[in-house]
C-alpha cells in the first residue's frame, strides 16, 4: 500500500496557498480567504455534502499548518487573527500533531454491522455467541442494538454466512500505542501521553483528519530574515524527486535557505560512534543493543516501554550531529531539519541544536509555491561527501549495516531488522527486555515505518521508487573508513 | 494502428501534487494496451504557470491535456482515444 493519499494531495494545496499568502501584502487577510479562494461561490463540492463543509475541513487545515491545534478552536476564531499570532510566536508548542474535527467523520462509533447476507437462519448463532445481548432477530434478521455491543467480534466468527462485518476504523487500528480513538461524539482524540508522534495515524487516515502542526510560518519568517538560515536534508530526500539531491539543495537555496548540509554527513558521526558503543557494550557481555536513531521508537521507549532503556544505544542522532555542525559551521544559523517524519519534529523540540523541523510535503509546496522546477537547478556542491552508508539510512537494514562496517575487524554483528513498529513488533520488543536476551540478533535496527524512512508520512515518491533511487546514489559514494581511533562511545 | 502518445509529465509541480504515482502507468495499463500507447516521460511541460489549467499533476494524452491527472483518469482517456 503506498502511503501517499489524496488526502495529502489536499494538505499540499492548502500549504501552497499558505506560503503564497504568506508572501502576500497582506498575509492574515490572504490566510482568511483560503477557503473562499479553494472553493469559491457557486463551484461544485469535490468530496462533501457542500463547499461550505469543505470551507470549514480547509479553515481547520488552515489552522494545523499555521501551527496550531484544531482541538483548541472553538469555531468563532478568524484565521486572520491565527495568522497574526503565528507570525508574532517565537515558541513551538509541545505537541506535534493535531485531529481536524470536521475532517473526522467517515466512521461510527458502532462498528459491528450485519449486512444484507444475513440469512435469518434457525441456528441464530449470532445471538447465542454475544455474551452481552446485545443480537435480537427481528423480522427474520438478526440486529445488533448500539448500546449492548461492546464490539468484541464473537458474533462474526459465530455466522455460518460470513453475513456479520467488523467496520474497520483505520487511525485506530493503524497506531501502534492505542493513542488514538474516538470520543462520545464519534469524532477522534489523540491521548498526547500515550501518543509517540510515528505518523502512522497522518497516513492512515483516509479523510486526511490528522495534520502536522507546522512551523513553516516560523521557517518563513526565518528565510526573509537576515540571520543565515540552514537546510539539513535527510537522507531519505534523495528518493523524493526524480532529481538528484544535489539539484534538490540548489531548489532549497532558491527558495531562500542560506546553506544546505545533508543529514548523511552527521549520520557518518552516528555509525561511528554507535558502532564503538556496540563494541564496548558487547565487550562488556551485554545481551543485545538497539539502534537509536528512529525517534518514534526513542518515543516508544521514553513514554511506555521504560524497560527497553538500557538496552538503547545512548548515541546522538544524524539530526542531532548535523545540527551540531551546521551550528558549527554557520556560527549564529537557524538549523531546519527537512525529512519525512513526525517524530522528528518532536526530537527537534527537545535538542538544543536544532531549531525547526520542515515535513517533505511543506518543503514540495514551498517549490510549487515558488516555480522553483528542480530539473532546471544546478547541481550544489556539498561541503563534505556523504558515505555511502549514511546515504543509506533510510532503508530499513541500512543503520544496522552501516554499523556493521564501521565496528572493529573482528567483530561479527549479527543484526535483526524491526521493518515498521506495529502492535505486533512493540510486543516482541518488550519480550526481549523481559528475557533479557534476543534470539535474533545483538543489534537490533527498529524502524517504525515500513521500508524506513522512505514509508513515512510526509514522502512524496513511493518508497519503491524512493529506496531505488536510494541505493543508486549510495552506490556512487565511498564506504565509510574504520572507526577513528579517537572516537569512543 | 496509430501509437496513442501518453506524455506525462514529470516537473516539480506535478510530481509533489501527485504525479509521483504516475510512474507507475506503464504497469497498470495491460496487456492489451501496452503495445499501442506510447509513454514519454517529460520535464516540466509548463502547464502549471498557465492559470487557465486547473490542477496538477498533467498529464497529455495525444494532445489533450488530462489535469488533475490519476492513473485511473489516464487510462480513461486513453481508451478513449481508441474508440475514436
Amino acid at each position: 500500500m503506498s502511503n501517499i493519499k489524496l488526502t495529502s494531495n489536499l494538505n499540499k494545496e492548502v500549504l501552497v496557498k499558505l506560503i503564497q499568502a504568506f508572501e502576500s501584502d497582506n498575509f492574515p487577510n490572504s490566510a482568511h480567504q483560503i477557503p473562499f479562494k479553494m472553493r469559491p461561490k457557486h463551484s461544485d463540492p469535490q468530496y462533501r455534502c457542500c463547499i461550505h463543509k469543505e470551507r470549514a475541513a480547509i479553515r481547520e487545515r488552515v489552522i494545523a499548518g499555521l501551527g496550531f491545534s484544531v482541538a483548541d478552536d472553538d469555531q468563532a476564531k478568524l484565521l486572520t487573527e491565527y495568522a497574526e499570532e503565528a507570525l508574532k510566536r517565537t515558541e513551538l508548542s509541545s505537541e506535534v500533531l493535531t485531529a481536524i474535527d470536521t475532517a473526522c467523520k467517515g466512521c461510527v462509533p458502532v462498528r459491528i454491522h450485519v449486512t444484507d447476507m444475513c440469512q435469518g437462519c434457525v441456528a441464530q448463532s449470532c445471538m447465542i455467541s454475544c455474551k452481552f445481548g446485545a443480537i435480537k432477530i427481528k423480522n427474520g434478521r438478526a440486529v445488533i442494538s448500539a448500546d449492548l455491543c461492546k464490539n468484541c467480534g464473537k458474533c462474526i466468527s459465530a455466522c455460518s454466512y460470513s453475513a456479520i462485518a467488523r467496520l474497520r476504523v483505520p487511525c485506530e487500528e493503524v497506531c501502534p500505542v492505542q493513542a488514538i480513538s474516538k470520543n462520545g461524539l464519534g469524532v477522534v482524540e489523540i491521548d498526547f501521553e500515550r501518543c509517540i508522534s510515528c505518523g502512522a495515524c497522518v497516513s492512515g487516515c483516509p479523510f486526511g483528519a490528522i495534520h502536522e502542526r507546522s512551523q513553516l510560518v516560523d521557517i518563513l519568517k526565518a528565510i526573509k530574515s537576515d540571520i543565515p538560515v540552514v537546510a539539513m536534508v535527510a537522507p531519505a530526500l534523495e528518493g523524493q524527486f526524480p532529481e538528484s539531491i544535489s539539484k534538490l539543495a540548489t531548489a532549497l537555496i532558491q527558495a531562500g535557505f542560506s546553506h544546505v548540509i545533508e543529514a548523511a554527513e552527521g549520520a557518518d558521526l552516528t555509525t561511528a560512534h554507535e558502532a564503538a558503543e556496540y563494541v564496548e557494550r558487547m565487550g562488556k557481555g551485554e545481551p543485545f543493543m538497539t539502534t537509536s536513531c528512529c525517534a518514534a521508537y526513542r518515543e516508544l521507549v521514553t513514554r511506555l516501554v521504560p524497560e527497553l532503556e538500557e538496552y538503547v544505544s545512548e548515541t546522538p542522532t544524524p539530526m542531532h550531529y548535523t545540527a551540531e555542525i551546521a551550528k558549527e559551521r554557520f556560527p549564529e544559523c537557524i538549523t531546519v531539519f527537512i525529512g519525512p517524519c513526525v517524530a522528528k519534529r518532536k526530537e527537534g523540540l527537545y535538542d538544543d541544536y536544532v531549531d525547526y523541523v520542515m515535513s517533505i510535503e511543506e518543503m514540495g509546496s514551498l517549490f510549487v509555491a515558488r516555480h522553483i522546477e528542480l530539473s532546471e537547478c544546478e547541481d550544489y556542491k556539498f561541503t563534505v561527501d556523504s558515505s555511502s552508508e549514511a546515504r543509506e539510512f533510510a532503508i530499513t537494514g541500512g543503520v544496522s549495516r552501516a554499523v556493521s562496517s564501521a565496528a572493529l575487524k573482528g567483530t561479527e554483528v549479527d543484526s535483526f531488522c524491526i521493518d515498521g513498529m506495529d502492535k505486533k513488533m512493540i510486543a516482541l520488543l518488550k519480550s526481549f527486555a523481559k528475557k533479557g536476551g534476543c534470539n535474533q540478533g545483538n543489534l537490533i535496527e527498529v524502524m517504525a515505518c515500513q521500508g524506513g524512512c522512505v514509508g513515512g508520512s510526509s514522502i512524496l515518491n513511493p518508497p519503491k521508487s524512493a529506496t531505488k533511487k536510494i541505493k543508486d546514489y549510495a552506490a556512487k559514494g565511498q564506504t565509510i573508513s574504520k572507526i577513528p581511533e579517537d572516537i569512543h562511545a | 494502428m496509430k501509437k496513442v502518445d501518453v506524455e506525462i509529465c514529470f516537473g516539480t509541480t506535478c510530481f509533489v501534487m501527485g504525479g509521483s504515482h504516475l510512474q507507475e502507468l506503464e504497469n497498470r495499463i495491460g496487456k492489451d494496451l501496452k503495445d499501442i500507447v506510447n509513454i514519454i516521460p517529460q520535464n516540466c511541460m509548463g502547464l502549471c504557470k498557465d492559470e487557465k489549467y486547473n490542477q496538477a499533476p498533467y498529464v497529455r494524452v495525444n494532445g489533450q491535456i488530462v489535469d488533475a491527472a490519476t492513473i485511473e483518469k489516464v487510462i480513461d482517456k486513453i481508451k478513449r482515444e481508441i474508440d475514436e
